[in-house]
């Protein structure tokens, strides 16, 4: 054999390609993405301290192994745990939501609100 | 129910023989990458609505016209807030992905490469030949930033790069191929076997198979045709035969070969098919490959090609700029020229009459609806398993 890979700094790469950026400043990039590297890594502790609670509930005792090998068992157990994902991100991600929404539906300052205010 | 189309558990993709090892975080990672890859498809429809509201109005506020190109919505839309956060965590949720599938693959690449040399040891149905250059077009670029794109070999005999493609393709498209992400290939059955009942092809040719997720439905539905699938990428090869023997499907031939230059005998394919492969080639390369595809089919033959959907004219400028996010974005770069060429017009250069070309619209069959009600949702652009077919009868 003989052909061990540094298989870590292997799996972070760049792919050949400049890459494109979309913020005007690149620290705004660099720090949403390990902003985002981060919201995935308790994303991935969420769902294992989930096998774990209900392994426990189900078991009253668990061990190592089966925590790494449980898989949701019912169509609801599987709804629970996508749902988590999807309530997680949209909870992650709610200053974008925000701004979409004043986007479709722009509020007024609260100056002018403060000048409506005072004529009503 | 659910107001919304939750992605399948990853745990529901088949497993084969050298599907690789998963751990418990590994496949959480990927249900949250799934998960952000399904709310991104939702959030993307404040792209339009920033377009409309602003960007648009912006424009011609400052031109005194409407815009003209997609050129001048590009410029105009990067510099929008929320475009410019859309477009980030898109890009970022690729990367991530990538970064999490090359994870699983890379530290068990040994493994993996000793389980497919096992299986394909002494079998004459894989024909690598190391004389085959990867064509420029794939070296450009490391199209969908895969970091060593179908190609590269980290250890001898390497099958990673069609590893990570394996477990990746339910993360990006959340599960809309089925549990094998053949949804594809059971489309374009499903309609060969409806419009042409009589049709029994006795070769089968596939081009750019990639680890033969599309080309194995095919071969299963006329299990007594021989049935060829090619592919430059001999790691893609090596992992797609391995895993077709597994599958137990043993009427597959899967050879090394460039589709501009095979050495296929004239007239000598009653079928000749492609996946979502032209839309990675180049432009032209593109012309050489159809060209070939109309030398090696008999007279008589079909060929279909499923594509991305077409550009059409009533589009506006909006939707075509949106649709080439991923050929910019996540490194399919053709894909955006690609466009510029209409399909009867490709094949008809190659010599096929234009009465005889067809188009049509597919869907995947994908093995995991349960049939129950969905929610309506947005159209992921690039990603929503919508395709355009086109091809001919050659006469």
């Amino acid at each position: 054999m003989g052909e061990k890979i540094d298989y870590i700094k292997l799996a972070s790469n760049k792919p050949k390609g400049k890459r494109p950026y979309f913020h005007d400043d690149p620290a705004v990039e660099r720090v949403l993405n390990i902003t985002m590297a981060i919201a995935g890594e308790l994303a991935v502790m969420r769902e294992r301290m989930d096998s774990i609670e209900r392994l426990l509930e189900k078991k009253g005792s668990i061990s190592r192994e089966e925590i790494e090998t449980f898989v949701p068992e019912t169509k609801e157990q599987e709804e629970q745990r996508q749902t988590w994902h999807a309530e997680y991100i949209g909870r992650i991600l709610r200053i974008v939501q925000q701004e979409q929404e004043e986007l479709e539906n722009p509020d007024k300052s609260m100056e002018e609100i403060a000048n409506d205010i005072n004529e009503m | 129910m659910s107001v919304r189309n939750l992605p399948p558990v990853y745990n529901k993709i088949a497993q084969h023989a050298v599907f690789p090892k998963m751990n418990h975080d590994e496949r959480a990672r990927y249900n949250f990458l799934a998960n952000l890859n399904k709310h991104l498809a939702h959030v993307s429809q404040g792209n339009k609505t920033a377009f409309e509201n602003r960007v648009e109005p912006k424009f011609e506020q400052e031109h005194g016209r409407k815009m003209a190109s997609t050129e001048e919505l590009k410029e105009a839309i990067s510099k929008d807030a929320h475009y410019q956060v859309w477009s980030s965590l898109r890009r970022s949720t690729m990367e991530m992905r990538q970064q999490a599938g090359r994870s699983i693959v890379l530290r068990q690449a040994e493994e993996l490469r000793d389980k497919v040399r096992a299986l394909n040891e002494g079998k004459d149905s894989l024909v690598l030949d190391d004389s085959v250059e990867v064509p420029p077009y794939l070296l450009a670029c490391d199209n969908h930033i895969m970091p060593g794109s179908y190609h590269t070999e980290l250890i001898e005999d390497d099958v990673t790069p069609a590893a990570n493609y394996d477990t990746g393709l339910f993360v990006t498209t959340a599960g809309l191929l089925g549990r094998y992400s053949d949804g594809g290939g059971k489309a374009i059955v499903s309609w060969v076997k409806k419009t042409y009942p009589d049709f029994s092809p006795k070769r089968i040719l596939d081009i750019g198979c990639g680890m033969g997720h599309n080309v194995l439905p095919i071969a299963k539905a006329f299990p007594d045709a021989e049935v060829i699938a090619i592919d430059t990428g001999a790691p893609m090869l090596r992992y797609a035969h391995a895993r077709a023997m597994d599958l137990g499907i043993t009427n597959v031939k899967f050879m090394q070969m460039d589709a501009a230059k095979t050495t296929f005998e004239d007239e000598s394919f009653d079928w000749v098919q492609s996946t979502m492969f032209f839309h990675e080639t180049g432009g032209k390369s593109i012309y050489k490959i159809m060209d070939e595809v109309y030398r090696v089919l008999k007279p008589k033959g079909l060929t279909l090609h499923i594509e991305q959907p077409q550009y059409t004219d009533d589009m506006s400028l909006f939707e075509k700029f949106i649709r080439d996010w991923d050929a910019l974005n996540n490194n399919e770069p053709y894909w955006s020229k690609m466009h510029d060429i209409e399909p009867i017009e490709l094949m008809s250069s190659s010599g096929f009459r234009e009465e005889d070309f067809m188009q049509i619209g597919a869907k995947a069959e994908n093995d995991l609806d349960d049939g129950s009600e969905k929610a309506d949702e947005p159209e992921d652009h690039g990603r929503s398993p919508i395709w355009n077919v086109f091809g001919a009868i050659k006469n």
